[in-house]
């Protein structure tokens, strides 16, 4: 099997395993395509699988942690900009006094776009924040 | 007695800009150290069933949120064991070893708890902190990020700064706004002038982060770095998130394709009164071991708005390059600060940037005003606008890559109105805004904000909020730039929407030159010693010593040519001169090139102005002056004690072209001088005219006061000695050695003087 690391950079050396959100391509995001109107939000949106992609590099590169990121990155490609917004601000201390509200939003997380990584990070979360009393209002 | 009077340097020293500064006291107790307090911890660490139970001394079931975070996620079970048992001073020492490679000493850092750190970058001197962090950071290739911002947020001049700075080389641009509500007419602005030229620059909007993700998403983004940590679980608190908030939010911005980095650095957590009485270098390495635990591929640090605080301590400069260390250490981008002025003494700020210019940084200064001081609305940088040229100095007097190029007048002219055409040409395709002509020519011109005729807060407001309302995105801007004729930049702009479908930029310290991905992936920092590592590729060296306004030999003879070359010479030789009889006679020797090849002093004299102030000044003391030409020697004091030798007095004077003069006398060893004009820039015609007048007094008997030629400090060197060596150099190849002294006559326009 060859080393990830051989793909870096995909632009230049794997350029048929770029492919956005919308799975375009990235040989046809081009001016013309721009012009012509074929091209969309999506169209310039990254895809998880190129998060993935990217996160085999980065471990095949000795660089794990980043490659633990990029994959939760590839969870939250497909989940909506309004419930990445909320779950931020519901991770941000003293917003919740409930920890079962931040739980079930792991659990929406983990069910609805099989956000795993990410849905175990704030269950970690919910555990350190009960230890350390920050579901306490600020405001 | 009187009491012993105020040394009045004192006076002066208070006068100085440096006086502006504070310097603080240590003062532990208030948060007021840099690498040490009795209150910061011992390194230790305890494992237990595969899980780390103790961490600098604090138990698992006290651990806060830092600790917490860090034990699960950043300490490496598989190093800690070897690396927590090592001597500090040893892993000091292969860390500024050559021969340990950098993976090595990456993978120590892993199993290090943050006051392990401390206690090895403790262990360095300065010097030695600089030489590691240019072993240990990440990227091979130093670069540099801006700040692109102005008092108005005016998109016009943002746009034409933005290309600017793109020409000056800077790999990522970064703006804020004074008011809130104008973010996406500045997003737009400077994603637009950033697409003139050269193009290919990651480019951020700080603000609030949703809204920050949200401009991001529409394309005109491509990296945040407002992922700010604190090192104390209370200040966390206070900047209102976690470990965990921050780490999500981390991962949201790679999901959509944006580049981001981690802010923290030293004295945060003490200008925000949470500093929990430890060293700022502790509080910061928890910081770091955070990010390195959230996944983030890299940092802004090295003490970014602490910076000033931190540079008030004793060795606070040394702490904020130990901070940078720590983070290269651990495998993380730095953008090594640099970034708020922490002085007001020039001297500092010179000395501040120094070790990194030597050491070279992923990205140098974590934003270098590229705009007027007064303009940077996140506060003055460390180096600003109207500091650039010094800069690119330094880059040139070290051999040093900073990461920015000198540019050519003609050049940046042609690419700010570019770049306001632009922004103009996309604002009235997207039916934004309507701009004159006036208003462009306004801001192409002005060095910063006060100076332009342009729009007003108002009317940036209400394009902001119709960029956002109406959903514009970047690929609007790509259509309309092309629409209107602006194809390159519409293809630069392509460019960045094309890298962000790949994550290339993902990777840690990546820049794109040349429209592609340089990073610590496809470009390692390979430093091993003399011979590896970075060194400026000979075009890259070409571009950075070739700064403004190069004096070259043709340019300074250029300045010495005759008006007219054609015109008959003013000093005619004649016979070989003798021994004159009359005892009021004073001889002016004049230097080979004299009024021929040379025409003007230093200091723009004309030289036939220069003979007859002499001249003057010499019949005024009652003497008679003679001129002959030497050519035997160009040296002042030989044409001086020449002359006074072929004169019937016994005085004569010596002058070189450049107005170098001396009065001399027959006896006397050739060092000896009578006066002496060693500062020939400063002279004046009358300062010459005094030193005839001096000549002919002497002769007469006399002793006349010296005339002295005030200086008043100026380095004259640094501002004459190109030319006075290229032009000395001419009067040095003149000379023959065995050839005598000719007597000289004076023809000046129809009469002509006749000595």
């Amino acid at each position: 099997m060859t080393d990830p690391l051989d793909l870096y950079p995909i632009s230049e050396k794997s350029p048929g395993s770029a492919v956005s959100a919308s799975g375009m391509p990235l040989d046809r995001l081009t001016l013309e395509e721009v012009m012509s109107g074929r091209v969309g939000t999506g169209d310039i949106r990254i895809s998880a699988e190129v998060l993935r992609l990217q996160a085999g590099i980065a471990r095949s590169a000795g660089r794990d942690r980043l490659a633990l990121n990029l994959e939760r990155a590839a969870e939250l490609v497909d989940v909506p900009q309004d419930v990445i917004l909320e779950t931020y601000e519901m991770l941000r201390p003293g917003r919740l006094t409930d920890p079962a509200l931040l739980s079930a939003r792991a659990e929406m997380l983990r069910r609805d776009y099989g956000a795993h990584a990410i849905a175990a990070m704030i269950d970690e979360a919910v555990a350190v924040y009960s230890r350390r009393n920050l579901f306490r209002r600020r405001y | 007695m009187t009491s012993a009077p105020r040394w009045r340097r004192f006076d002066e020293w208070d006068a100085r800009m440096l006086r502006h500064d504070l310097f603080a006291a240590e003062d532990p107790e208030a948060g007021f150290a840099t690498f040490h307090s009795p209150w910061d911890p011992s390194p230790s660490v305890r494992v237990e069933d595969g899980r780390v139970v103790e961490i600098d001394g604090k138990p698992e079931a006290e651990f806060d949120i830092l600790d917490a975070y860090i034990a699960a996620h950043h300490l490496d079970l598989e190093a800690i064991g070897e690396a927590m048992a090592m001597d500090p001073v040893d892993v000091a020492r292969m860390l500024v070893d050559i021969n340990v490679p950098r993976p090595k000493l990456e993978r120590l850092a892993r199993g290090m708890t943050p006051a392990k750190l401390v206690s090895v970058v403790s262990a360095m001197s300065s010097l030695e902190i600089a030489f590691a962090y240019a072993k240990m950071r990440q990227r091979r290739t130093p670069g540099n990020q801006a700040h692109v911002t102005n008092a108005k947020d005016d998109p016009l001049q943002l746009a034409a700064d933005a290309a600017t700075a793109v020409a000056l080389g800077f790999d990522e641009i970064e703006t804020t706004m004074r008011v809130a509500s104008n973010s996406w007419a500045n997003a737009m602005a400077c994603a637009v002038g950033a697409a003139v030229g050269r193009g290919g620059v990651l480019f951020q909007c700080s603000i609030e982060e949703a809204e920050e993700l949200k401009i991001g998403m529409a394309g005109f983004t491509s990296y945040a770095e407002t992922v700010s940590v604190y090192g104390s679980e209370a200040a966390f608190i206070d900047g209102d998130d976690t470990p965990w908030s921050k780490a999500f939010l981390t991962a949201a911005y790679a999901s959509r394709g944006i580049k981001a980095r981690c802010t923290s650095g030293a004295s945060a957590e003490l200008l925000m009164g949470f500093h929990e009485r430890q060293s700022v270098l502790y509080l910061e390495a928890r910081c770091l071991c955070l990010q390195r635990a959230m996944g983030v591929q890299g940092t802004q640090n090295g003490g970014i708005d602490g910076a000033p605080l931190t540079t008030s301590m004793a060795g606070g400069m040394r702490e904020l390059m130990a901070e940078n260390l720590i983070a290269v250490w651990l495998g993380l981008e730095c953008a090594s600060g640099n970034d708020t002025r922490v002085s007001e003494s020039e001297i500092r700020v010179g000395a501040k940037i120094t070790p990194y210019l030597l050491a070279g940084s992923d990205l140098l200064c974590s934003g270098f005003g590229s705009i007027r001081k007064y303009d940077n609305t996140f506060n003055p940088s460390l180096f600003n606008g109207e500091e650039i040229e010094d800069y690119l100095a330094l880059q040139r007097d070290f051999e040093a890559d900073g990461g920015l190029t000198p540019v050519e007048e003609g050049e940046v002219s042609h690419l700010r109105m570019r770049a306001i055409r632009a922004i103009a040409a996309v604002f009235a395709e997207l039916g934004l805004a309507e701009v004159s002509e006036q208003r462009m020519v306004s801001v192409a011109a002005a060095s910063g904000s006060q100076e332009t005729d342009s729009f007003t807060p108002g009317e940036v407001t209400r394009i902001s909020d119709a960029i956002r309302e109406r959903g514009l995105t970047a690929v609007d801007v790509v259509r309309a730039l092309a629409r209107r004729g602006f194809d390159a930049e519409a293809r630069n702009l392509m460019l960045m929407l094309r890298q962000r479908i790949s994550g290339d930029y993902l990777q840690t310290s990546a820049i794109l030159r040349d429209g592609k991905v340089v990073s610590a992936l496809n470009d390692p920092n390979d430093y091993q010693g003399p011979g590896s590592g970075y060194r400026m590729p000979d075009a890259r060296w070409q571009a950075v010593r070739n700064v403004r306004d190069l004096q070259t030999r043709d340019k300074v003879l250029e300045r010495e040519r005759r008006q007219d070359p054609t015109a008959p010479p003013w000093l005619v030789p004649q016979a070989e001169a003798a021994k004159g009889e009359d005892p009021h006679e004073v001889v002016i020797g004049l230097s080979p090139a004299f009024g021929g090849e040379l025409s003007r002093t230093t200091a723009g004299h004309d030289l036939i102005d220069v003979v007859l102030a002499l001249t003057e000044g010499i019949r005024e003391g009652g003497g008679v002056p003679r001129l002959v030409r030497i050519r035997h020697t160009a040296d002042t004091s030989f044409l001086g004690l020449t002359a006074a030798r072929l004169s019937g007095s016994g005085y004569g004077i010596g002058i070189q072209a450049k107005g170098t003069a001396v009065i001399h006398r027959a006896d006397r060893l050739p060092h000896m001088n009578i006066e002496l004009f060693s500062n020939a820039p400063v002279t004046t015609l009358e300062h010459y005219r005094a030193m005839g007048r001096n000549a002919a007094l002497y002769a007469h008997g006399q002793a006349p006061e010296p005339v002295v030629v005030p200086v008043d400090g100026q380095s004259l060197a640094a501002r004459y000695h190109v030319r006075v060596a290229m032009l000395y150099a001419i009067e040095t190849g003149l000379v023959v050695p065995e050839a005598p002294p000719l007597e000289l006559s004076m023809t000046l326009g129809q009469g002509g003087l006749s000595t």
